[in-house]
């Protein structure tokens, strides 16, 4: 009644519910194929079908019901000792994994859901079912189980209609999770006629009424086509939730009610406890065997519009902060004074405030890691490799948005090493090393970023075959010397792709300088170190959150702008010695004997001439991960702090060699430079001997 | 107010008029979402020159453009006395510099003529009606035409 479509609503939250289903089935079934075959992690995953499994049939989704049905069966013979779980059905029931929440994602998009899909996985979850309990998969007398219907409109060959008679009382656990009866009523009535009476009899004076307390209960008597099973789904979700008494005909349950108010319409609603928080003992019921009713997490879902909206309003505070310090400053206050102490203590404030906002939008990084388990299983059995897959530190936070747009570059890293990383089974016995291969993903929290490592056990990057095909595709001249730094980064060139062949899991027209400019554009730096014979792997280090950035910030012809920290490797200010001529108008600075470009970044960016002479000018060494480095010449640096990043592009397009902007203490706004963009660009580059500028490591 | 809801009725655009280089124009009102004194732009580098910059509008980074830049007009010298008008149009929030803010018009639609063709003149034209009030000619502004477009980013 609160909102137009109440089921639409609860249909919504039922697939959010899904995910963390789907998550801890996942994180059961890891369990399992590591040898945890306790009852407990078998309960998890068999719960978490079950659930979704439940809520599928109330909303009518078919075919995910039966696959789920199926699958349940299946880890209800495990559950119950007839299967033992080895690495083949190991296998099938990470398939069925993968499977069911494709079949819970393609429900909730409401997309059409092919029979091939499910057809090859479904057909091996039954031939497990089949060798232990003789094709009887159906079938299941587990008395915390019910066999329920697979839809609501089921049509039996009797449609005489039935009557029951259902007792429904609900305890204040029903009310804490979220559950209305109200609505568990209204799906009731749409099974058939259902008159509903309310038992208004331990309902207290107003005085003494505990408004978190459930003391309504109803009695419905329900004239129906629908068996007891239809009717037992209804309640489904609130299974030991609530007294729940069902019987066929007409007679009352043994429960004595006095006079019953018939009322077609649940009228008690007004005092209908939305949310209950205390239990009190005597409506505590016992939940049923088997359902144990989850201990309640303390997190609440909020909408993440919210939460962003939060994030900018704290961004405007701590621009609002460093303009009011700018001024206060400005008017010469003396430093002791208690304007100067509590602009301090809001400073500190502003601080913690900031931080704790950005919390909110940092998650562990575990669903992502799932989902790259699925890659794995999937890359492994296309290859034919056997593919250990590792991972490390899965409660690591980083924010949703790094999570989201991590998962390209990170399936696409994925699939390289287990189809390029790895070598076959019979090269890896050849070289002494075991069949199975191993694929290590591991997160962690390292000075104020995130690195992520993926890594393998392979043979390692193939230098000779690097630097060939580097050579056959124009990348380097053919006498060009590399160190093995600079080989291996030939991976991240544009245009380069190692695989002779192209199979059908890499090589798909995306390189590795698609993942390191994804991996930039987050703010994230990539490298790669490799041993032959013995692995490579890749370090990808992101900053915590896309909001905020540590930057310097420098004047370039009378405008302050911000370079990202991440990106300056050195500040000097340069010597005649240092610096070299090259041609007419190009200049190099000789850093421990390397040399690398100058680029004048007011010239760059179209700002003012070319200086008379950079002898003294203030350079910043910039050096990418990729191995791009430049020195950039400014007029000052000011100063380095963190800085709110505000999007350019929404509201003007993109500037080239702009990554956003921000505002500074003046209120002024400032451009937060992209380095990369701007070396790549720059007008100082044009002879081809510059690639090796670009790779040099 | 009643007056000028019943001009409404009778089909009249009220219009906020501006002055650019001795020449006066117009804007559709529905379409200003505030005006504003001139503050500093921090220039774009590689933009088109009549993209003065972006201002810090309340915490949103506003693009300006300079209208005189951008209609080819002489502009006089900047100066503190200049204008921003923020206008909003499908979505994209712009200032505009102009010279001086002159007055709010209700004009009624049927006054407004198309501009006349020139010759053959292709180039791009960013008026898109004329009218006469009090003897003065006042140029309708084509929004979208000033606009600068955004180039779609490709990630």
């Amino acid at each position: 009644m609160t909102s137009p479509d109440p089921m639409a609503e609860i249909k919504a939250s039922f697939f959010i519910e899904c995910e963390e289903l789907l998550e801890s089935l996942q994180d059961g079934l890891e369990a399992l194929s590591n040898g945890e075959t306790d009852s407990e992690t078998i309960n998890v995953v068999f719960r978490a079908v079950h659930s979704i499994k439940g809520g599928a049939g109330a909303f009518g989704l078919d075919q995910l019901v039966e696959f789920a049905h199926t699958y349940e069966t299946v880890l209800d013979s495990i559950r119950s000792g007839d299967l033992a779980v080895d690495p083949n059905i190991m296998r099938v029931l990470f398939q069925a994994g993968d499977i069911l929440s494709d079949l819970v994602r393609l429900s909730r998009d409401g997309e059409v859901i092919e029979p091939s899909l499910t057809q090859d996985t479904y057909k091996a979850l039954q031939d497990i079912v089949g060798e232990t309990s003789d094709g009887d998969s159906g079938a299941d007398d587990d008395i915390d189980f019910q066999p329920m219907g697979l839809a609501l409109d089921l049509d039996f060959a009797d449609d005489a209609k039935s009557v029951f008679t259902v007792m429904f009382k609900p305890s204040s656990e029903l009310f804490e999770s979220g559950n209305e009866p109200l609505h568990l009523l209204k799906a009731l009535s749409e099974l058939g006629e259902a008159t509903v009476a309310c038992d208004t009899k331990e309902l207290p004076v107003v005085d003494e009424l505990d408004f978190e307390t459930g003391y309504l209960q109803w009695t419905i008597r329900l004239e129906t086509e629908a068996d007891k099973s239809a009717i037992e789904e209804v309640f489904e979700f609130v299974d030991g939730l609530c007294q729940l008494t069902i019987t066929e005909g007409e007679d009352l349950p043994a429960t004595d009610l006095p006079e019953i108010e018939e009322d077609e319409t649940p009228e008690p609603q007004a005092v209908t406890p939305v949310a209950a928080v205390a239990t009190s003992a005597q409506q505590a019921t016992a939940p049923a065997p088997g359902q144990p009713t989850a201990a309640p997490r303390a997190t609440v879902r909020v909408d993440l519009e919210r939460v962003d909206r939060l994030v900018n309003l704290v961004g405007e505070l701590v621009i609002n902060q460093a303009m009011l310090s700018q001024s206060i400053s400005a008017i010469g206050v003396q430093p002791s004074s208690e304007v100067s102490s509590g602009l301090e203590e809001f400073m500190r404030l502003t601080r913690d405030i900031q931080d704790s906002v950005m919390m909110i939008r940092a998650q562990p990084i575990k669903s992502l890691f799932q989902r790259m388990s699925r890659i794995v299983r999937e890359a492994s059995a296309d290859v034919g490799k056997t593919v250990r897959f590792v991972t490390e530190g899965e409660g690591t936070e980083i924010d949703k948005t790094v999570i989201e747009r991590l998962s390209d570059p990170l399936t696409h890293m994925i699939r390289n090493a287990v189809d390029h990383g790895l070598e076959k089974g019979d090269a890896r016995r050849a070289n002494g090393k075991p069949e199975e291969g191993i694929v290590k993903l591991s997160a962690a929290h390292r000075s104020g970023r995130v690195v992520i490592e993926i890594s393998d056990d392979g043979a390692g990057i193939n230098r000779p075959r690097v630097h060939q095909i580097a050579v056959e595709k124009g990348l380097i001249a053919p006498d060009t010397q590399l160190t093995d730094t600079e080989i291996d980064n030939l991976l991240f060139a544009p245009g380069f792709s190692t695989a002779s062949e192209i199979s059908n899991l890499s090589g798909r027209g995306v390189g590795m300088d698609v993942v390191r400019s994804a991996i930039q554009a987050l703010g994230g730096r990539i490298s790669i170190s490799s041993t032959p014979g013995a692995g490579t792997s890749f370090t990808i280090s992101l900053p915590l959150t896309l909001a905020v950035l540590d930057g310097m910030v420098v004047h370039v012809a009378g405008e302050a702008m911000v370079v990202p920290l991440n990106s300056i490797a050195e500040t000097l200010a340069l010597t005649t010695k240092e610096l070299e001529q090259l041609g007419s108008n190009k200049f190099l600075v000789r850093i421990r004997d390397q040399f690398v470009p100058l680029l004048d970044l007011g010239v760059e960016l179209g700002y003012r001439a070319p200086l008379d002479r950079y002898e003294g000018a203030v350079v910043l060494l910039i050096s990418q991960e990729d191995g791009s480095r430049a020195a950039l010449v400014v007029d000052s640096i000011q100063d380095q702090r963190q800085v709110v990043i505000k999007g350019l592009e929404e509201s003007y397009g993109r500037v080239p060699g702009v990554a956003a902007a921000t505002i500074l203490g003046d209120g002024q706004i400032a451009l937060i430079l992209d380095p990369t963009d701007i070396i790549t660009n720059a007008s100082g580059r044009v002879s081809s001997d510059d690639t090796l500028f670009d790779l040099a490591g | 107010m009643s007056e000028i809801e019943n001009m409404k009725d009778a089909g009249n655009v009220e219009l906020l008029s501006f002055r650019i280089s001795d020449q006066e124009y117009s804007v559709d009102i529905m379409s200003v979402r505030e005006i504003r004194s001139w503050t500093k732009a921090t220039p774009l580098p590689h933009s088109p020159t009549y993209v003065k910059g972006v201002i810090n509008l309340r915490g949103t980074v506003l693009p300006i453009i300079d209208l005189s830049a951008r209609l080819g007009l002489e502009k006089e010298e900047q100066s503190e006395r200049d204008v921003i008008i923020v206008v909003q149009l499908m979505g994209q929030t712009v200032g505009l510099l102009v010279d001086a803010v002159i007055d709010i018009l209700a004009v009624p639609q049927s006054e407004m003529q198309s501009p006349p063709e020139i010759g053959n003149d292709a180039g791009p034209s960013f008026v898109s009606a004329l009218t006469l009030v009090d003897g003065r000619m006042i140029r309708l502004l084509d929004l979208q035409a000033v606009m600068p477009s955004i180039e779609a980013q490709v990630a």
